[in-house]
């Protein structure tokens, strides 16, 4: 925390805002083409029925897209694990951590409810 | 819906005369009273010409102080509202035996408690918590306002659009009849289909925005705008519990926003994400909005505990105890309240080791909350300790407090929560923990922070009234209620066939009439400390002595907050400054970059509030119309560039010299 922020917090950044390292043409030509090229993957993979087995096919396409989000931060929003004095990194090690929690959590329970379930009742035995 | 799209349908929807409350006596005897209370006040403002003077200093105020005080202000009418909710239900309660059925029918009743629990956690709780941290944090951290000052005014007016949008179907229509969470398959279109569940979900999806955006502003504010020297493990406990409060309403609130937008898709759109059909199942909704659901309540409950700590050490006159604990205690808090939401429903179903697990985590969260209890004890301890009405409050907490953290950590087991569950015994816990922790921690903080805002003191001796009316209300009205549990009694039934049962409903109704004298109390103590203002007048900025920078201020504070931007060398800076004999600048004032006011915040939830009323009626041409009004005017405020000035360093001087001269005639 510099007193230069805390002078400016109130100012509206007259245009000289600090893009960070990446904020290059070349770099957003890297992170475009690569969003590109990780959105036509996914769509070949579905509309070429490339992967047999359903869910397989969903876990690479989730890989994908959280390999897309990662490439959005680098190019496009130019964080890096030192930008703003690493609370991006931190923010984000907190958000990845809650997204795990709820995500993992909630299959669980999920999942443990239709266990629990009496026979007749549960989905997975109906005919 | 749209089968017949005349024109009277497209303009109003399913709104029709039916919908106004006509022969429903109590609403409307409660309408007229409202209606008529509008009136004189409209009347009174008009007479005294102060619409002028409210629309340019305060509705379109982008001053973090104003704002934070209009949030107390929505806090505290809400307050009124709920608590109305809850004496009638303790009245209905207390005589619904055997024959008599009571005065309230069943619909009306069950609107009634839906109402309670959603006004007090929404438009009670959270705009206090908000408000004091609007007001208190920004000083504390010697910043001249929040970091987006617009968002803050708009945020608080999407807030009051929500909370007018609840008080709306109190008089058109019908409010949800499902509880507060509005669990499917209760609130599916099917079971559901009157307009109560859709003002539910439309007043806290307006109301969700703001309190997103808010604290999105508060957590920018603590990270970038902390006065040069002020490091992370400097700064006041007040702060660090506001960022973490903020760091969990950033992460929570959206969860809330999807799973009611799912919900709205079911009943407007004829999905199955919560339905028995095509692979719905509402259980996901129990489990989303528990996700949501855990984490505020300490989203309301760690600001309170920084209050705490703030008033604690100020009469104590000690530095807080284990400064670090605490501030690793919440942290600790903070994460783990992510991983205890499905204490709330043990019974839904999951087996053994689902449920000790969560049982396992919500035993463990109750460690770092035991060690700030210790904290504050040990900041007692050998202390000086003044018996002032805010670390009355804190006393009271103490003591209430540990009770109801003792009958939570009973219902986090998961045997003994199968027989308690959804009983008296549940409901008497979180009342335990929400007023004896959130409740009595906001009138410490609104009595300890009073003369900042306003300079003046509050009249102690009314200050002791409400706490006593509250504190001894507050036992006689929960404990029965444990009672009862134990007995097996259920929660939100509206009549009793056991008169056995009666004796325990009527002594919780009684301390539901002593917290009413507690709540005149405080509206007396109000007024009185309004008349005898200059007797209780607050000079020197600094009425209880205290330790962080709030209290180098005026009371209350100038626009500008501070004229330098103070020097930060230790924790309890304000302290550290007054032991080495500070001096107030007396000169050498520069030009203050200050922030205009903007109607555009009350306009747009004004819009929002149309949008969400339209909908709620399936009113389409208003919902588009207002919809499409909503995203002009955002654009259009982008393009507004007269949004700042300076204050001249003249102006700064003849402030800072006028405080000068008050505080030299009263030496």
């Amino acid at each position: 925390m510099s007193s230069h922020d805390t002078q400016h917090a109130h100012h509206d950044h007259h245009g000289h805002d600090d893009l960070g390292i990446h904020a290059t043409f070349g770099g957003y030509m890297t992170g475009f083409v690569a969003s590109v090229i990780l959105t036509v993957i996914p769509f070949w993979l579905v509309m070429g029925h490339v992967i047999a087995k359903s869910s397989t096919a969903a876990v690479v396409i989730l890989a994908l897209a959280a390999v897309q989000i990662v490439v959005h931060m680098i190019y496009f929003l130019h964080m890096n694990a030192k930008s703003e004095g690493g609370w991006n990194m931190l923010a984000l090690v907190f958000t990845i951590v809650l997204v795990v929690i709820t995500l993992s959590g909630s299959i669980w329970i999920m999942y443990h409810l239709n266990n629990n379930m009496m026979p007749l009742m549960n989905p997975a035995n109906l005919p | 819906m749209l089968a017949h799209p005349d024109l009277t349908t497209l303009i109003f929807g399913r709104l029709t005369l039916e919908s106004l409350p006509l022969h429903v006596p109590i609403v409307l005897g409660t309408f007229a009273v409202v209606a008529l209370g509008g009136l004189v006040l409209v009347a009174v403002l008009t007479y005294f010409k102060l619409w002028g003077y409210l629309w340019r200093e305060w509705f379109t105020s982008i001053d973090h102080k104003r704002i934070g005080i209009m949030y107390m202000i929505l806090g505290f009418i809400m307050l009124l509202r709920g608590f109305a909710d809850a004496i009638m239900m303790r009245a209905q309660q207390a005589i619904s035996f055997g024959d008599n059925m009571g005065y309230l029918p069943p619909e009306h009743y069950d609107q009634i408690f839906t109402a309670h629990g959603v006004i007090m956690i929404f438009f009670v709780a959270m705009p206090m918590v908000t408000g004091l941290m609007n007001f208190v944090m920004p000083l504390q951290i010697g910043a001249r306002d929040v970091a987006f000052p617009f968002l803050n005014n708009f945020s608080f007016w999407m807030t009051v659009a929500g909370a007018l949008l609840v008080m709306a179907s109190l008089f058109v229509g019908e409010f949800a009849r499902t509880g507060w969470l509005a669990y499917p398959p209760l609130s599916d279109i099917a079971s559901s289909p009157d307009a109560g569940v859709d003002y539910y979900i439309w007043a806290l999806q307006i109301a969700g925005v703001g309190t997103l955006l808010s604290g999105i502003n508060l957590l920018v504010t603590i990270i970038k705008m902390r006065a040069p020297g002020m490091t992370m493990m400097k700064m006041p406990v007040f702060t660090w519990t506001a960022l973490c409060t903020n760091v969990l309403i950033v992460a929570a609130f959206p969860v809330l926003t999807a799973v009611l937008a799912l919900l709205a898709l079911d009943r407007y759109a004829g999905t199955n994400f919560f339905t028995t059909e095509l692979g719905g199942n509402a259980m996901m909704y129990v489990n989303l909005i528990w996700i949501w659901g855990h984490p505020e309540v300490y989203i309301l409950v760690l600001p309170v505990f920084g209050i705490f700590s703030e008033v604690t050490a100020t009469f104590s006159r000690k530095p807080l105890f284990g400064y670090t604990s605490m501030v690793y205690a919440t942290v600790v808090i903070t994460v783990l309240s992510y991983l205890v939401w499905l204490h709330h429903f043990f019974t839904m179903g999951s087996g053994a080791s689902v449920n000790s697990f969560f049982g396992i985590t919500t035993m463990i969260i109750s460690i770092p909350t035991g060690a700030k209890i210790f904290n504050w004890l040990f900041t007692m301890y050998r202390g000086r300790v003044e018996f002032e009405v805010p670390m009355m409050w804190v006393l009271a907490f103490m003591v209430t407090f540990v009770i109801g953290g003792m009958t939570g950590v009973l219902l986090a087991v998961p045997p003994a929560d199968f027989s308690l569950h959804n009983s008296l015994f549940l409901i008497a816990h979180f009342h335990n923990v929400i007023i004896g922790g959130v409740v009595f921690g906001l009138f410490a903080g609104i009595t300890y922070w009073f003369p900042k805002a306003f300079g003046f003191k509050l009249d102690p001796f009314w200050g002791k009234c409400a706490f006593w009316f509250w504190v001894v209300g507050f036992y006689f009205a929960f404990m029965p209620l444990y009672v009862l549990g134990l007995m097996g009694v259920t929660r939100r039934l509206s009549h009793f066939t056991d008169p056995a049962l009666q004796i325990w409903f009527v002594l919780a109704a009684f301390g539901a009439f002593l917290i009413l004298l507690g709540i005149a109390s405080m509206i007396i103590q109000f007024v009185v400390s309004f008349r005898r203002r200059e007797a209780l007048r607050d000079v020197t900025g600094d009425p209880w002595n205290g330790r962080t920078l709030e209290w180098s201020t005026s009371s209350p504070p100038p626009k500008y907050n501070f004229a330098f931007t103070p020097l930060v060398h230790d924790h309890d800076a304000w302290w550290m400054m007054k032991k080495h004999h500070y001096q107030r600048p007396l000169d050498g004032f520069i030009p203050i970059h200050m922030p205009l006011n903007t109607g555009a915040g009350i306009t747009l939830a004004g819009l929002s509030f149309v949008f969400g009323f339209a909908m709620v009626w399936y009113m389409w041409l208003v919902a588009i119309v207002s919809f499409a009004a909503i995203v002009v005017v955002a654009i259009a405020h982008t393009f507004n560039y007269h949004r700042d000035y300076y204050l001249t360093a003249d102006e700064v001087r003849r402030v800072e010299t006028s405080r000068t001269e008050l505080m030299a005639r009263h030496v």
